[in-house]
């Protein structure tokens, strides 16, 4: 298995995102650097929008996301509902 | 010369505030944390409040509710005084260009007679209610305990006096002064509405603010909001001709929806801690339920005639659904 990873700008409104990302995935290891927030994963991470609204308490678009995404490594696989990376393809 | 740049992570000390690091971990804490969470004062609160000796400036005891820790009433839109005025100030926008937008149209104009009449007389009134709402709320958030609890109840109020100030914005769009005033004659005389004023002045004298909570935001808002904005100004006024009062009505049913997920959340929350709670909160939906409905039922007649019962019936159902939901099966 190899590691994914996303990382996130470190603000305000990437703090709902990044405890959803920490719901989903329990074995995820967050990295909290300078202005920046670095998750990595064994095989897959996922993101869902469901726990993102739930953690914000607004309605969420996944595109959002691309607003404070500084960058990520796995294959991609995006709808409406969830982000997930995975080396998987 | 030959510069490297490298970055030098410097591990901050503290990651927050004692008390936020015991309830949540040790981890960067977020505003709404830092705002709401055990701020208010919990011990060596030295004097009684001078108007009422029986209880402490802040008292658990003044509600039949019981809550281990009333911190658990997160409001799931964790609004603090700058997401919430910053998202209010953006509808106020939205619909001060709907105002605008229906002025510089004259649209208004275009509404057919009665049904210009129709709307006074419906919509007109309700401003005193929503009064009533914002009273209510102020209440809560005073007696109430536990800032996260009574922090939105705040915020309740202030958008209780939006609501009652579009209304009359409304108001003078129908029919200038006239229809104000004719309006609080209605509200004060006017048979079909003497029921949702008594029961707006019998949840004013309520001393529990978890009642209030429960006979105002869960039982006739949650039935006035969905029958007079969604059936009646979205549904029959925008269908015969009325699309521009249901424009300058936007702000309510926004409202409805976004606040409703607060009150949800609050209800599910203290009748999952116990079955005293849940019992409690039954009795009360119940008991203000059937008072919100046997008052609103001559509102809607106004505009439903013979089929009024037949509506309120729907949206009973419908209110029955949302409260099994959240484990309050009333």
């Amino acid at each position: 298995m190899s590691t994914v990873f996303i990382a996130l700008q470190a603000n305000e409104e990437t703090r709902p995102i990044i405890e959803a990302i920490e719901l989903d995935n329990p074995e995820a290891v967050v990295n909290r650097e300078p202005a920046m927030v670095k998750i990595n994963a064994e095989g897959r991470l996922v993101i869902r929008r469901e726990t993102i609204e739930e953690q914000m308490g607004r309605d969420f678009d996944m595109q959002e996301l691309n607003v404070n995404l500084i960058t990520l490594s796995g294959n991609v696989d995006e709808d409406e509902d969830a982000l997930t990376l995975s080396w998987q393809n | 010369m030959q510069l490297d740049l490298r970055t030098v992570s410097i591990e901050p000390l503290r990651n927050g505030y004692d008390h936020l690091i015991r309830r949540f971990g040790d981890k960067p804490a977020s505003r709404y944390q830092e705002g709401s969470y055990d701020i208010q004062a919990t011990e060596n609160l030295h004097y009684r409040p001078t108007w009422d000796p029986d209880q402490e400036l802040y008292d658990t005891s003044i509600t039949k509710i019981v809550m281990a820790d009333w911190y658990e009433l997160k409001d799931p839109r964790q609004f603090y005084y700058s997401p919430y005025t910053l998202s209010r100030a953006r509808q106020q926008e939205n619909i001060e260009a709907n105002f605008k937008f229906v002025d510089s149209r004259g649209l208004m104009d275009m509404v057919p007679d009665a049904l210009r009449e129709q709307a006074i007389r419906l919509l007109v009134p309700l401003r005193h209610a929503a009064w009533g709402a914002n009273l209510n709320n102020t209440l809560i958030c005073s007696y109430g305990y536990g800032v996260v609890f009574t922090q939105p109840c705040i915020y309740h109020a202030m958008d209780n006096l939006g609501v009652a100030q579009y209304l009359s914005r409304l108001g003078l769009e129908l029919g200038d002064t006239r229809a104000l005033e004719q309006g609080k004659a209605l509200w004060q005389n006017d048979k079909a509405w003497q029921g949702l004023r008594r029961f707006t002045e019998d949840t004013l004298v309520i001393r529990d603010p978890f009642e209030v909570f429960v006979a105002q935001n869960v039982a006739l808002d949650g039935l006035l909001y969905p029958l007079i904005y969604e059936r009646i100004v979205d549904d029959k006024f925008a269908a015969e001709g009325g699309s521009a009062i249901t424009m300058l009505c936007q702000f309510q049913r926004d409202w409805f929806d976004e606040t409703r997920k607060w009150v949800d959340a609050v209800m599910k929350r203290a009748a999952a801690e116990s079955e005293h709670n849940r019992e409690q909160l039954i009795a009360w939906t119940r008991q203000w339920r059937d008072r919100a409905t046997a008052a609103l039922l001559p509102v809607i007649e106004q505009v439903f005639a013979d089929q009024a019962d037949a509506v309120m019936e729907e949206q009973l159902a419908a209110f029955k659904v949302r409260l099994d939901k959240i484990g309050v099966e009333a």
